[in-house]
């Protein structure tokens, strides 16, 4: 496993890696994350992408020094087990990372939710519309800065009446 | 879409070639989704051609609540997840709270998680099967089904009070130790549900009608199972050899013998069996671990400052009383690290982990959870595209779609 990461930070020129619980995170600049992930899916034997979330961290009060969202893609290798976390970070005005869907079909629908919970724009996804929330939402919920009984959406919902329907 | 072309001039001959497509549209309220799910079904005659799911009506924002409850408020949210299966999200959030704290439960309080987890899970199995069954038309199957799981329920009763969103567990612990009804009721279950397990084996594993509606239906493959992130039961009945009670055994798994179900065939049949063959397995295991329930507390020392000490702790001690106020004063509370983890359980649908972030609070900085029915509903248009409309329930109910924990 570390040699793995070894060769991760020579050749993609890892942020930081560190292990919390037993969990190795590695933290890789955005332009490198595609190659990256495309090399630990087919010479490490990453087959699996569990999870693709993503970090808000405006109000965190230790906040990482690359950028406000960290995106979080679970990675399982399912003949060894193994598990790594690679992190990626990006802002609001650079929030777009390049999408995972060509290695893994997984990413699809996960990547739809990050778009639509964080409003994180995937390039190269083939079908990025809001997953969870109505096409008409215009704001990202899961952003720390969108209050937790909304701004009034549901006030605004039309109302349709038992005549109307 | 109109029902006939705007030119169409009477003679419903079927034998012409059909030049468009029917758009059908599938729930979101109807009896055979069983949840509430949508979805647009394109038909040329009666095979289908595409499916576009269309998710979010049970959206209620579990994640965004997990940032403004504490971590033991926020199991009663995790309940409403998976909500045929509640102990599992229960045990699968605490088991990720406790890691992020780095505090490891006691063995009696290990042992008892395991048994409702496993409960939980011939539960959860039954359901399905029981919705599969009687889509397809056997409705005996499903009343069968119905019987033991009433009993479940009756266990998770005398257990925590509760018989459907229990919310049993806690930081560090349980809510209640094990009453002696409850493991009586436990005993019972574990002697009298072989017998109707076999009894809907006879049912169904070798009925006709049955097997023709499900045999070579929404069949996937094992490497597709893989790169689509699939896990659980569905995964196994593809030839995954995958299963985290084994390969990164948590709580007490490592004590107890049992195997894992697996199948080649990837298709509705095959996960119908291996369902079947899991409730046994699980069945084995509440059996070791009801008759091996070690002695000792159900919850780690209170000196951790986690738990809520005992009430003659609280009445008799100033350390108990002080301790009572730390844990549930509003600006004390417990204290968790600055961190991120990501921890999994198996549950009965498959891989259910919850990726916590802590902030220094008792609240989770994000909660993410890891909802199995979400990836697994993603598969939907792929495994229905060139079935015919009426295999699209037997699909939809071998992937054993949740949406509460479908959209969260």
């Amino acid at each position: 496993m570390s040699s793995t990461v070894r060769y991760l930070q020579e050749v993609f020129g890892l942020l930081e890696e560190y292990e919390f619980r037993g969990q190795r995170q590695v933290v890789v600049p955005r332009e490198k994350l595609f190659e990256l992930l495309k090399f630990l899916k087919e010479t490490c034997g990453f087959d699996m992408l569990v999870d693709v979330t993503c970090v808000d961290y405006l109000t965190y009060p230790c906040p990482p020094r690359w950028g406000r969202f960290g995106l979080v893609y679970n990675l399982l290798a399912t003949e060894t087990g193994e598990r790594l976390i690679v992190r990626t970070f990006c802002d609001v005005e650079t929030a777009v990372v390049p999408s995972v869907v060509p290695l893994w079909e997984a990413a699809n629908w996960l990547e739809r939710e990050v778009w639509d919970m964080f409003g994180i724009r995937f390039e190269g996804h083939p079908d990025l519309r809001r997953i969870l929330l109505p096409e008409e939402f215009t704001d990202h919920p899961l952003r720390k800065d969108y209050p937790l009984q909304g701004k009034g959406e549901r006030h605004n919902l039309p109302v349709i009446t038992r005549a109307e329907g | 879409m109109p029902l006939y072309r705007a030119d169409f001039v009477g003679n419903l001959a079927h034998d012409e070639p059909q030049e468009y497509l029917w758009t059908m549209n599938l729930g979101p309220q109807h009896p055979a989704t069983h949840t509430t799910l949508r979805l647009v079904l394109k038909l040329e005659g009666e095979r289908v051609v595409d499916a576009m799911p269309d998710i979010g009506y049970l959206h209620s924002g579990f994640e965004k609540l997990g940032e403004h409850l504490n971590y033991n408020q926020y199991v009663v949210v995790t309940d409403r997840m998976n909500y045929c299966s509640c102990v599992a999200n229960n045990v699968a959030w605490h088991l990720a709270v406790e890691k992020l704290l780095g505090i490891d439960v006691p063995p009696r309080c290990q042992y008892l998680r395991v048994i409702v987890t496993e409960l939980a899970r011939i539960a959860d199995h039954l359901v399905c099967n029981a919705a599969v069954g009687l889509d397809a038309g056997a409705f005996t199957f499903f009343m069968y089904a119905f019987n033991p799981r009433e009993q479940i329920y009756r266990i998770l009763e005398a257990l925590c009070g509760a018989r459907f969103t229990n919310s049993y567990t806690r930081v560090g612990g349980v809510m209640y130790d094990a009453s002696p009804t409850a493991i009586s009721l436990i005993r019972e279950f574990v002697r009298t549900f072989p017998r109707a397990l076999n009894d809907m084996e006879q049912l169904l594993n070798r009925n006709r009608i049955f097997i023709d509606r499900t045999k070579g239906i929404g069949v996937l493959t094992k490497e597709e199972a893989i790169n689509r992130g699939v896990t659980g039961p569905i995964a196994r009945a593809s030839g995954v050899t995958r299963d985290l009670r084994k390969d990164e055994p948590y709580l007490a798994y490592r004590d107890f013998d049992f195997d894992i179900c697996c199948a080649t065939g990837g298709d509705c049949y095959a996960r119908y069996l291996v369902r079947m063959a899991e409730m046994r397995e699980s069945l084995k295991i509440v059996q070791q671990a009801v008759e091996n329930l070690p002695t000792g507390p159900v919850n780690v020392d209170v000196g951790l400052r986690v738990t809520l000490p005992e009430k003659p702790q609280v009445f008799g001690t100033i350390e108990g009383l002080i301790q009572h106020f730390e844990i549930l004063m509003w600006n004390r509370g417990f204290q968790t690290p600055w961190g991120e983890v990501y921890s999994a359980i198996e549950a009965p649908n498959g891989e259910l982990g919850f990726y916590i972030v802590g902030d220094g609070t008792d609240r989770a900085y994000r909660a993410r959870c890891r909802p199995p029915s979400f990836i697994h509903f993603a598969l939907f248009p792929h495994l229905i595209r060139g079935h015919r409309l009426s295999d699209v329930v037997a699909v939809l109910g071998s992937l054993n779609i949740i949406a509460a924990e479908l959209d969260r």
